[in-house]
């Protein structure tokens, strides 16, 4: 009877409830987001920092799917990123006029990238992946630093902005309101494609990677293949930012593949939680916030992250999502 | 035909023999206690069955073909599954989470990044269904990590049972439990045995256990096999004596 009840629960009412309960801070962040320009200047911002904080949060939510939720520390993720900025800045500045185009390069670029490099590194494991990881993508920063003639090298790639888009009989003038627009959509479908994904066979899996491989081994299951999957899904993502960060400033430089980068994504991923699904959307509001405030009064604002960093994982060491859910839970 | 049958094997670490020389076979439906001191070879030799490593010599069939140094994950898809010594089990996931990944395993779909209602419902019902047999619904909801350490090897057994194993080997299933958890286990073992009709194959420390439970008994000791047979030959064994007896002396 009680077995049945509980059968029941899980089943019906509990996930309805959850449904309801999961649904509601969605619907208030999607508004919160699709309001950004009115709001936003109100508070002395500007739609650029939001378009950031949304870049940011997509390719920390990317490499997250590998972090998180898989249990790879990646400290290379930078490389995707930056393919992806570079791939888009080239497309725009020597072959096409289309930003559509030139994002869709610049995301498969450095998705293709991470789905090549991925198999060598998922190799070894722990401390030795890491180091892979990171030796694979200074390998890029170094490439744009010394290619001058094609990458710009240490100046960084100039010489491209967003066009506008064509439609049929319309056409949409890219600033920055509608460019934030543009972000938004991107950063939707990223947040969708990786929600899917975690809800389904295939992201119970990784997350069971995280956990126990050696269960997994004994299930019958190559564990590297699925760490290479969720490293490719992961650098397609994190590429995509890339794409759309270039596009921001219309600028893109070597510090966009360099191991910072890296880093900086991971000290978002935990300052978040990055056991949390939008964990690392809050680690990113934070992070770009305190960085355009405080670069504006000291060129040292990385000491104030990095204080900040050190005070949230001695304090909140499942970070501000992970505090606030242990508080709800409690 | 029996199911399972080892030819003369061994295996040496350096210029240690872990086992020597060891022949045995397990018939289908077969409930099968291996019991030995510490050091005899029980865990090796499960790790020669289940492919950790393949013996340094002899040879091992189940199930009519050899997979004599055949790796983990296809002696898996032919049916040998095993638990191990220390609970291998995803502690940060509830149970129902814990079984479902082994079902979707089990079922070809962990590749698939989306799933349909009709596959999720299958899911859905077949994790019941090893609920209830493992007897575990009750708590379905609680995260593995947090439950007692026998309720943590239920878990495990429902986990290696999500692939219709054909052989199930059970490590230690009884280590470090209390006498109410132990007796959930031994009878979860019967049930598994005599209602789903499992051969199992069982390391156990406690003779008690083993008498109550097995329907033969293979005694390793110092990597050599030292007797085997039923409850009541093994008891009376004079050899099996000395060694339990030596030992506890």
């Amino acid at each position: 009877m009680s077995t049945e009840a509980s059968t029941m629960e899980r089943k019906g009412t509990v996930s309805a409830k959850s449904n309801m309960q999961q649904r509601y801070p969605l619907i208030i962040l999607g508004i919160a987001l699709l309001t950004v320009p009115f709001w936003l200047p109100l508070l002395g911002g500007y739609t650029d920092l939001a378009s950031r904080v949304l870049i940011f949060a997509l390719a920390a939510m990317g490499l997250n799917l590998l972090l998180g939720f898989t249990g790879g520390l990646s400290f290379g993720h930078a490389a995707y990123f930056g393919l992806g900025s570079y791939g888009t800045g080239l497309m725009l500045a020597n072959y096409t006029h289309s930003t559509l185009l030139s994002i869709l390069v610049g995301t498969v670029v450095g998705g293709v990238a991470a789905t090549l490099l991925g198999p060598i590194a998922v190799r070894r494991r722990g401390i030795y992946f890491s180091m892979i990881t990171i030796a694979i993508g200074q390998m890029f920063y170094f490439i744009a630093v010394r290619w001058n003639s094609f990458t710009g090298g240490e100046d960084g790639l100039t010489g491209f902005s967003r066009q506008p888009i064509h439609l049929p009989g319309y056409t949409i003038d890219l600033h920055s309101t509608n460019y934030y627009y543009l972000v938004l959509i991107c950063f939707a479908g990223g947040a969708w494609l990786l929600w899917t994904i975690l809800n389904s066979p295939l992201g119970h899996l990784f997350v069971a990677i995280r956990e126990n491989q050696k269960r997994l081994t004994f299930l019958g299951i190559r564990v590297d293949l699925y760490i290479a999957i969720s490293f490719a899904i992961s650098g397609f993502v994190v590429a995509l930012a890339g794409s759309l960060d270039a596009l921001l400033d219309n600028f893109t430089s070597p510090d966009n593949l360099r191991y910072t980068l890296s880093g900086n994504l991971l000290i978002i991923c935990v300052l978040g939680g990055m056991r949390n699904f939008w964990g690392p959307l809050v680690g990113a509001f934070i992070f770009v916030l305190v960085q355009d405030y405080v670069s504006s009064i000291t060129q040292n604002w990385m000491t104030v992250i990095g204080l900040i960093f050190i005070l949230s994982v001695i304090f909140f060491p499942l970070g501000v999502m992970g505090f606030f859910r242990k508080r709800s839970r409690a | 035909m029996s199911l399972l049958t080892l030819q003369n094997v061994s295996r040496r670490f350096g210029a240690v023999t872990a086992l020597n020389n060891i022949s045995l076979s397990v018939e289908p439906g077969e409930l099968r206690a291996v019991i030995g001191p510490n050091g005899a070879g029980k865990t090796t030799l499960f790790n020669l069955i289940s492919g950790f490593f393949p013996p340094s010599d002899g040879s091992i069939v189940f199930d009519g073909e050899p997979i004599t140094a055949v790796n983990p994950s296809v002696l898996v898809k032919k049916g040998i599954i095993r638990t191990f010594q220390i609970t291998e089990i995803f502690l940060d996931l509830t149970v129902y989470e814990n079984i479902r990944v082994a079902v979707e395993v089990a079922m070809g779909v962990s590749l698939r990044p989306w799933v349909s209602t009709a596959t999720r419902a299958k899911v859905n019902s077949r994790v019941e269904e090893l609920m209830e047999i493992v007897k575990i619904s009750h708590k379905a909801d609680k995260v593995a990590g947090e439950m007692s350490h026998g309720d943590q090897r239920v878990v495990e057994v429902g986990i290696a049972l999500s692939r219709h194993p054909k052989l199930l080997m059970l490590d230690e299933p009884t280590a470090g439990m209390g006498d109410e958890e132990t007796n959930h286990m031994t009878g979860l073992i019967r049930s598994l045995n005599k209602d789903q009709k499992i051969t199992i194959l069982f390391i156990e420390h406690d003779m008690s256990i083993v008498f109550g439970v097995a329907d033969r008994i293979t005694v390793l000791d110092n990597g050599t096999m030292l007797a085997e047979g039923n409850a009541r030959e093994i008891a009376d064994n004079p050899r099996v004596q000395a060694a339990y007896l030596g030992q506890a002396a």
